[in-house]
């Protein structure tokens, strides 16, 4: 099986300062990482072909310094993989991402599955996948607990509808995004550190692909703007509850239930 | 020897702390008469929960005059029976004094309440971008436990101990007096280090109200590096050839896999690798990438060719609590796979673990039970774990006390001691004793007698 997952380079630290005028994360300086919603999909292609056989390889949209997640999930045993990078591609949304994605996956091969994360750390918005697929004319599920076997050109899903967990049968080819915390990612290893080579990072532009037309990418393709971008408010009000076991118990059941957490 | 707690001693504690922070008889949970490793239990006669210094003096005056003992009780996360009261009495907890004080960035020291929580104090230093180096598994114990015990830690290859840490110490004396020992300074030649008898004696001498503790600015950079082994044997004997490579690790854990499935189990969660039988765990900090990747690629280099099998990264916030969570974990890991366990804490000079692991090995096929181990390698303390299993009254008695004894004679043979952070407690007096021979108890026994000549603080415990 050939599987393709694809990756986003997000800041390493969860203390990311926004700038106040121009609302853009300050990323100079702050070391970066493979988002780690993307880590649970890189196990489990690396674990599919351990049990079924193929490849994995890896593709990303992001500046020439993102080759670092290649090599990063070259080091957890993936094969290799592309950067997709260019100014034109600068200040993409979703649609945007996706579109430009397409265009790098049509580009490098095909596959029999593409794998994604449920989302990313920075952006946060869970889409990217599902247009993709929309892209690549391909079927899609998201929220993938496990993928439990492949048979007759199928492969047999747990799925998390969050009111139930489902099982489903989705043909090949096809784009699946894995939900968080479903396996433990394999570290990065030394020895395949060591024997890195430039031969496993390939770079795409705009140049390479089919579609030329530069109005359909970056932020001339996007069809949302960011307005402003703002961490969120920081609450560290506290609240101490107490009186005997019973007491507590019906005032923390009160309190939760009047923030809808319950 | 010691009088019983009266109705008028609960009344007098009561005008003292206030009516809700005294408890007798049922009202106290039966946690409290066992620290972590139960084994050994004793209700007290009264629990007190304090909330500041002058309130411990007032606690401290009335039991002095009335000679009744007092032992002090941090989390309850000892291994060695430290804060149980086992003549009844008084038990006071400390954990409502969990301020942190103040924080002086110029003198890079912090004050702090003896009831704040190891992750607590980790997390502020953090925060305000210091470290506070002393790092043992066990984060919810309070600082005033770990200094009681001086608690050692992860770090300590590098960092060293909770001792190296106090600056000072504000005590209340077993009669009552409040006094401060050391300073807020970087030396001190001023005459006996009282500050220093005070860490370590396992609450027996002061009760510990307020600490000034040293912190170092926090490293930038840190990356751990999981180096997996075909055996144990080899994994054990690579640590003496890394501090000899003179690259200076934070940290060196080791761990086998018997042990870290022990922590899949009770984590519910799955560990990055387990397909080898031993691996190492190291940490390297530094402020620069470049220096950090250096120290780790040296290690890593040198222990390919030890005949390690690969050395994983551990880069990322989320892969290093993959890692650390376990280690954290594996005390109440494999207490947790078996029926009851007792713990044995030796410390050996660097370059005799491996004897010593092995040595256990052997143990545990001569007995036939099982002694798992993990610990810190790179300083030699080790943490070996005697389970129980099906084992019979009789027989665990038995077995465990003939383990111990072999276990403790190994550890002095090789020039070891009997406890490297959990102390002696009520649970090692007899392995101290034996290791010590009478002039040194001696010794002991006339500081404590200065310091408390009625014996009413956490007495029957370390030396007596």
């Amino acid at each position: 099986m050939r599987i393709l997952v694809c990756i986003k380079q997000v800041p390493g630290s969860t203390n990311v300062e926004v700038d106040p005028i121009t609302g853009v994360l300050k990323r100079s300086g702050i070391p970066s990482k493979i988002n780690p919603y993307d880590l649970y999909a890189i196990e489990t292609a690396l674990s599919l072909t351990e049990q079924f056989g193929g490849t994995v390889d890896c593709i990303t949209m992001g500046p020439p310094q993102a080759k670092a997640i290649i090599d990063e999930a070259v080091c957890m045993g993936v094969r290799g993989g592309t950067v997709l990078s260019d100014r034109k591609f600068a200040g993409a949304d979703v649609l945007a991402t996706a579109y430009t994605l397409s265009q790098g996956i049509q580009k490098v091969g095909s596959y029999d599955l593409i794998l994604c994360g449920k989302q990313t750390t920075d952006g946060d918005t869970a889409q990217v996948g599902a247009e993709l697929s929309e892209y690549l004319g391909i079927p899609n599920v998201a929220n993938v607990l496990s993928v439990d076997g492949v048979q007759d050109g199928k492969l047999v899903l747990t799925v998390n509808l969050d009111e139930a967990i489902v099982s489903l049968e989705i043909a090949l080819p096809c784009l699946i995004s894995m939900d968080a915390d479903i396996n433990t990612p394999r570290l990065p290893s030394y020895k395949i550190r060591k024997t890195l080579s430039a031969d496993a990072v390939r770079f795409l532009g705009f140049g390479d692909f089919e579609d030329q037309d530069p109005e359909h990418y970056g932020l001339s393709g996007s069809a949302t703007q960011v307005e402003r971008i703002f961490p969120p408010e920081k609450v560290s009000e506290k609240q101490t509850i107490t009186g005997d076991a019973q007491t507590q118990t019906d005032a923390l059941l009160t309190l939760l239930g009047a923030h809808k957490m319950l | 020897m010691y009088n019983r707690v009266t109705e008028a001693d609960i009344t007098a504690l009561k005008a003292i702390c206030g009516e809700t922070n005294v408890l007798c008889g049922d009202a106290i949970n039966p946690d409290y008469a066992h620290d972590e490793l139960g084994g050994i239990s004793h209700m007290p006669e009264v629990l007190v929960r304090v909330h500041s210094t002058e309130e411990i003096s007032c606690v401290m005056r009335h039991a002095w005059e009335r000679t009744i003992p007092v032992t002090v009780r941090g989390s309850g996360t000892g291994l060695v029976g430290a804060a149980v009261p086992i003549c009844g009495g008084i038990l006071l907890e400390t954990t409502p004094m969990n301020k942190i004080l103040s924080l002086d960035a110029d003198n890079l020291t912090v004050t702090v309440q003896p009831g704040v929580l190891l992750m607590e104090l980790a997390a502020f230093a953090e925060e305000n971008d210091f470290l506070y180096p002393p790092d043992p598994g066990e984060k919810s114990a309070t600082i005033g436990g770990n200094i009681s015990t001086n608690a050692g830690g992860m770090r300590a290859v590098k960092y060293g101990v909770t001792r190296d840490y106090v600056r000072s110490l504000t005590v209340v004396l077993p009669n009552g007096e409040i006094q401060t020992f050391g300073a807020a300074v970087a030396k001190n030649s001023s005459g006996y280090s009282l500050k220093d008898m005070i860490i370590g004696s396992e609450g027996t001498l002061a009760i510990i109200c307020e600490a000034v503790l040293k912190l170092v600015p926090l490293p930038k950079v840190s990356l751990s590096l999981l180096v997996p082994f075909p055996d144990m044997k080899q994994a054990i004997e690579a640590v003496p050839q890394i501090i000899r490579s003179k690259v200076t690790p934070t940290a060196i854990e080791y761990m086998s896999r018997d042990t870290i499935l022990f922590s899949e189990t009770y984590l519910g969660k799955k560990f990055p690798d387990t397909k080898n039988d031993a691996y190492i765990l190291l940490t390297f900090d530094g402020n620069t990438e470049e220096q950090v990747d250096r120290d780790l690629s040296t290690v890593a280099e040198l222990c390919l060719q030890l005949g390690a099998l690969d050395a994983y990264i551990v880069d990322t916030e989320e892969r290093k609590k993959s890692v650390w969570s376990a280690r954290g974990a594996f005390l109440e890991a494999i207490k947790s796979s078996t029926t009851e366990m007792d713990e044995c804490d030796v410390v050996v000079p660097g370059n005799q673990v491996d004897t010593f692991i092995k040595y256990t090995h052997q143990l545990a096929k001569e007995f036939g039970v099982r002694i798992p181990s993990f610990g810190h390698a790179g300083d030699g303390n080790l943490h070996v774990y005697i389970c129980r299993d099906a084992l019979s009254d009789a027989d665990w008695e038995q077995i465990k006390a003939d383990c111990f004894d072999r276990m403790y004679e190994k550890a002095v043979e090789l020039g070891g001691l009997v406890s490297g952070e959990h102390g002696i407690g009520y649970a090692k007096k007899e392995y101290l004793r034996r290791q010590y021979g009478p002039t040194p108890i001696a010794l002991m026994q006339g500081i404590k007698k200065v310091f408390d000549e009625k014996n009413i603080l956490n007495p029957g415990k370390v030396c007596f």
